[in-house]
Parts: C-alpha cells; structure tokens; sequence
C-alpha cells in the first residue's frame, strides 16, 4: 500500500486521511495528532508559525516513514505537517498507522513522530501573549525559555 | 572565487533579513562559508547546534562547496 509524508498549508482533514489506513489485514489503526498547545515553559502561546526547507523535508520524512516499514510489520504509514501559522487547538502534524496487530502500529507511529522532531528540517515559532516571540531550540539568548 | 546560492530558514532568514541570495566566497567549504556568513549577519548558534545541507542533501561541514551549490545551514529542528 502506499505510504506518505506530505505538507500542507492549510488545515489537515483528519477524517479524510483516516480512510487512507482501512486494508483488509490491518486489525489495528494508530494515529497521532500534535495540537497547538496554548503553554510552554510557563509562557502563554497565542499562536504558533511552522517553517519547513520542504524539499529536504520531504525526502527526510520519506525515509522515516520508509524505516517505520521497513522495521515494524504494518501495512501503512502516512504523515502530513503543517506549515505556516496556527491557531491554538489546530493540528500541526498527524500520523496514522496501520498493521496486523497493535504493538507494530503503536511503536512505529511512535518511531515516526519521534524521529521526525529529531530529524526533519521543521522550524516552530512560538508567539506569546506578551508580544513577544521566538524560535524553538534556536534562541540563544542566556535565560530565555525557547533556548536550548 | 565559488558563487553559491545560498538558502535561509526560520531564525537565518530573519537574521540574513532573505530567504535566498546569490553569494560570492573565497570559502571552500561549508564549515568556512558558515564562519564568514555569522560575521556578515551576526549569525550567533554555534556550529555545533547547526546542520548543513548541500544541493538539498545533508553533508559534512567538510564537503567542499562547487560553483552553483545550493547550500542551506540547518538551525535546531522543532518539528511535531
């Protein structure tokens, strides 16, 4: 069957990717999705900006989802990312797995959403009620919350 | 004397002030070309906290940069 990772600009159709995992021998379907949180490190988040380098991107998250195949027994593997800016609540990135039973789906949709926040050249700007803002991991300003 | 054609993203863009430029340099590779670019736009993460991509590839810091290489530095990913 065939496997994914694509962006998106605009917001994801959880339903509708939901029947991209329907085969006859997947006995069990894992999915997770990534919302926009309204916190982090004790910071109010308004909203949230995705950047992506979506041509490397796209070739990383490729092979993740390839490595998920290859080493787990599951049937499907999809993932889709959004970019730009989202509002609290949204989903910011989805993955779905199907497979035989349900150890091979949960631990390779974990396997893929692990190492996609690892690996794939995605950027998150966190924009907070104070009026300020900052990349994720990159900011390195001493005593910042978004440093690392 | 390489003209490259350099990327930016997320926090390089903002710090370069453009997502792309055309770049002339006396740096042979991507580790050298990164020491120029953090004197030209006060680029401040470390090398170390950086990846490289070459031509849309991840590479060594090493590689040595051809004539109308598209290179891209990589800050800290934060995906998901």
């Amino acid at each position: 069957m065939l496997s994914s990772f694509k962006f998106s600009i605009d917001a994801i159709d959880v339903a509708r990717l939901q029947d991209n995992l329907s085969h006859p021998s997947a006995g069990a379907v894992v999915t997770f999705e990534g919302r926009v949180r309204n916190h982090n490190e004790g910071q109010r988040v308004v909203r949230l900006e995705y950047e992506a380098f979506i041509e490397l991107a796209s070739k990383e998250g490729q092979r993740i989802i390839d490595e998920a195949l290859k080493h787990h027994t599951i049937v499907t593997a999809h993932c889709v990312h959004r970019t730009g800016l989202l509002e609290i609540g949204e989903v910011a990135v989805w993955i779905g797995v199907s497979a035989g039973h349900r150890g091979a789906a949960f631990d390779a949709c974990r396997y893929i959403i692990d190492q996609l926040k690892q690996r794939v050249p995605i950027w998150k700007k966190e924009h907070y009620d104070s009026g300020n803002s900052g990349w994720i991991h990159c900011d390195t300003t001493p005593n910042n919350p978004t440093s690392l | 004397m390489l003209t490259l054609h350099l990327h930016y993203f997320a926090i390089f863009r903002e710090q370069a002030g453009k997502p792309s430029e055309k770049h002339s340099t006396h740096a042979s590779t991507a580790a050298e070309l990164y020491t120029e670019l953090q004197q030209l736009y006060d680029f401040k993460l470390p090398p170390s906290q950086v990846k490289v991509a070459i031509n849309q590839e991840f590479c060594d810091w090493q590689q040595r940069l051809e004539s109308g290489d598209h290179v891209a530095f990589i800050p800290p990913v934060a995906g998901g």
